[in-house]
């Protein structure tokens, strides 16, 4: 078997899925709801692939199809150069998947228990395949917890022993799906760093990341597509990202306790403005036309008695590249996003 | 706390895998695992499993002592009492397995491993029989130590192979079962719950089926305990247990559902799993 796939690991044509709901008394037939609305992408092997979006965006959904959970509405997606709906075995030798907040397994199995029975239904031989397990318990920081129960793991154990068990078969690509949400900060960061150590050890090896968190797709991905509302808005490098659609000077600036920021955006040179309320006073996030528009703004505040406490220029970062794409802030869209 | 370093090394080569009837047997015996294994460690089953079905079990025997039936009838009650034993580890472990599976997440990536659906679920099937056949033992022993009765099979061979039968087509609807439930979703808690008295009775658990009345015991026989019991009874306790069928004709109607369940099982999970991946049945909690 190749290790990498000649074409693209991933290759996602026009791909639309949509889900049937019940309909009430109100509304016998409601329409059904778009999930993925014509994605395309491509990911080559080797690459780490981020996709970023809101809750209810789509992210889960394309996962779903890829790793052949679900069949795609129209459209064509194909998975290491296979396509995942008349090829789906076969997708399913080169793959695996981990999600986060998962609970699956069985609590009575201890950890090292639980891996081996995932083992067997990849048909990996037991002793090289609880060498394996080890010597991944290890890596992750399991192994003294090999002989618990899993039902007595914390949350952040459990998510790495659920990475154990995606890495365990090598697959050719890794579909992570939010593997770090509801982790600790110290979690969150092992798990984060193992995943990138993971795709450069071999070459060809592809990971696929779904996540919320601005700073671990930047941190983590060679490239990142922001998906919302089920279609993809756009699709580079991060650091490309940020050089193309956020355009502007970034300032944030702490003052004491203002009563509504909105009249800041009248200001000259002012593009956006968020205001927080923190620590007692207020934090504004500023996007402005350039550098210099930070004079009028300092002006209009001190016009207004609004004292600043202190001010610092940032670079523009994936949320501001969000918001300007979107519209609105990836916490203001999970608010009004659904599941996925 | 992960070392940076390590993660190369862990790497290591790829495995080989095993491919064809090693592999379902590897992922039968993977799944098979937590059932066998949880027998030592959830040693409340010795309660639950045993205990309270006895209880059951006893009730009916006092009936017929009051009654002054003949000893055998505490023989086939106390057969009747291993019995439930394997009826509720195929509805509750079994039939309502994958409702619970797609609660916990398991489910999903059972669908996404290489090995399939169906060594999953002969594994699931193996260790249920396995614990279940030690639960039957149980009940039996304690049963007949308690009202002091003795069973004499007449052809052990007989009697297993029967037994055997009996149980392919019975774990056959258990998994015909798995894919139905799963399709009806929440209602799956009741489905187990209907399936329990309605069949205890149905199947004559405790007493001979005979009595429902020949057609009324016939209509019942695609519940595949039924014709289990009446011929096992049979060699038990020979002629003077009113026999449905004679037995090679009950082993041959046991046979013919066995193949049939077989094959409904595997019609049904691969419907299953096309619905599935068609409506997200999988993905969406309904």
């Amino acid at each position: 078997m190749s290790l990498a796939p000649a074409g693209p690991a991933i290759e996602v044509r026009d791909l639309v899925r949509t889900y049937r709901i019940k309909g009430t008394a109100q509304n016998r037939h409601p329409a059904p709801v778009v999930a993925l609305d014509g994605v395309s992408l491509d990911v080559p092997p080797g690459e780490f692939f981020g996709l970023l979006g809101p809750n209810g965006a789509g992210k889960t959904t394309l996962i779903k199809v890829l790793v052949t959970l679900l069949l795609p509405t129209s459209g064509s997606a194909r998975v290491a150069g296979l396509d995942v709906v008349s090829q789906a075995q076969l997708v399913r030798e080169r793959i695996a998947m981990v999600s986060g907040g998962e609970h699956s397994g069985y609590g009575l199995l201890t950890v090292r228990e639980q891996l081996w029975m995932f083992s067997q239904f990849y048909g990996l031989p037991t002793g090289p395949a609880l060498a394996r397990i080890d010597d991944l318990l290890r890596v992750v920081g399991l192994y003294d917890e090999r002989h618990r129960r899993v039902s007595a793991l914390s949350t952040g154990m459990r998510q790495k022993m659920n990475l154990v068990r995606g890495l365990l078969p090598d697959p050719d690509i890794l579909f992570l799906d939010e593997p770090t949400v509801g982790l600790d900060v110290a979690a969150a960061r092992d798990i984060r760093a193992y995943i990138r150590d993971w795709i450069r050890a071999r070459p060809g090896r592809t990971v696929l990341l779904t996540t919320h968190y601005m700073h671990e797709a930047e941190e983590l991905c060679d490239r990142v597509a922001i998906i919302h509302q089920g279609r993809i808005i756009a699709s580079e490098a991060p650091g490309e990202l940020k050089r193309r659609a956020a355009g502007g000077s970034y300032f944030v600036l702490r003052t004491e306790a203002m009563n509504g920021a909105g009249w800041l955006a009248d200001v000259p040179g002012v593009l956006r403005v968020d205001a927080t309320p923190r620590d007692s006073g207020t934090e504004l996030r500023l996007q402005l036309t350039d550098d210099g528009a930070i004079a009028e703004v300092v002006r209009a505040l001190a016009g207004r008695s609004g004292r600043i406490l202190s001010m610092q220029k940032l670079e523009p970062s994936l949320e501001d590249v969000f918001v300007q794409l979107v519209g609105q802030r990836l916490e203001e869209a999970d608010q009004g996003g659904g599941g996925s | 706390m992960i070392g940076a370093s390590a993660a190369p090394a862990a790497a290591g080569a790829r495995l080989p895998r095993d491919h064809g009837l090693r592999r379902v047997l590897r992922a039968a015996a993977g799944r098979s695992y937590p059932r066998i294994i949880g027998q030592n460690r959830e040693r409340s089953w010795l309660f639950y499993d045993t205990v309270l079905p006895l209880l059951g079990t006893i009730a009916f025997v006092f009936v017929y002592k009051a009654l002054g039936a003949p000893d055998r009838f505490i023989g086939y009650v106390i057969m009747g009492g291993a019995t439930t034993a394997f009826w509720l580890n195929v509805m509750w472990n079994m039939a309502a397995q994958f409702y619970w599976d797609k609660q916990g997440g398991n489910l999903e990536l059972y669908m996404v491993v290489p090995c399939g659906i169906t060594p999953i679920l002969l594994g699931m099937s193996l260790g249920g029989f396995l614990a279940t056949l030690l639960r039957a033992a149980v009940i039996v022993l304690l049963g007949a130590w308690m009202f002091d009765v003795r069973f004499a099979v007449s052809d052990l061979g007989l009697f297993l192979l029967v037994f055997g039968v009996a149980i392919v087509a019975l774990y056959g609807l258990g998994v015909t079962f798995a894919s139905l439930f799963l399709l009806w979703g929440r209602e799956a808690w009741h489905m187990a719950e209907l399936f329990m008295e309605p069949v205890f009775l149905a199947s004559g658990f405790y007493f001979p089926v005979r009595a429902l009345g020949f057609w009324a015991a016939m209509g019942t026989s695609f519940i595949p305990l039924t014709l289990a019991l009446d011929a096992l009874r049979q060699l038990l306790f020979g002629a003077a247990h009113p026999a449905l069928l004679p037995v090679w004709w009950e082993v041959a109607a046991l046979g013919a559902l066995a193949v049939m369940f077989i094959i409904l099982a595997r019609f049904m999970l691969r419907r299953m799993e096309y619905l599935a991946r068609r409506e997200g049945r999988l993905s969406l909690r309904f």
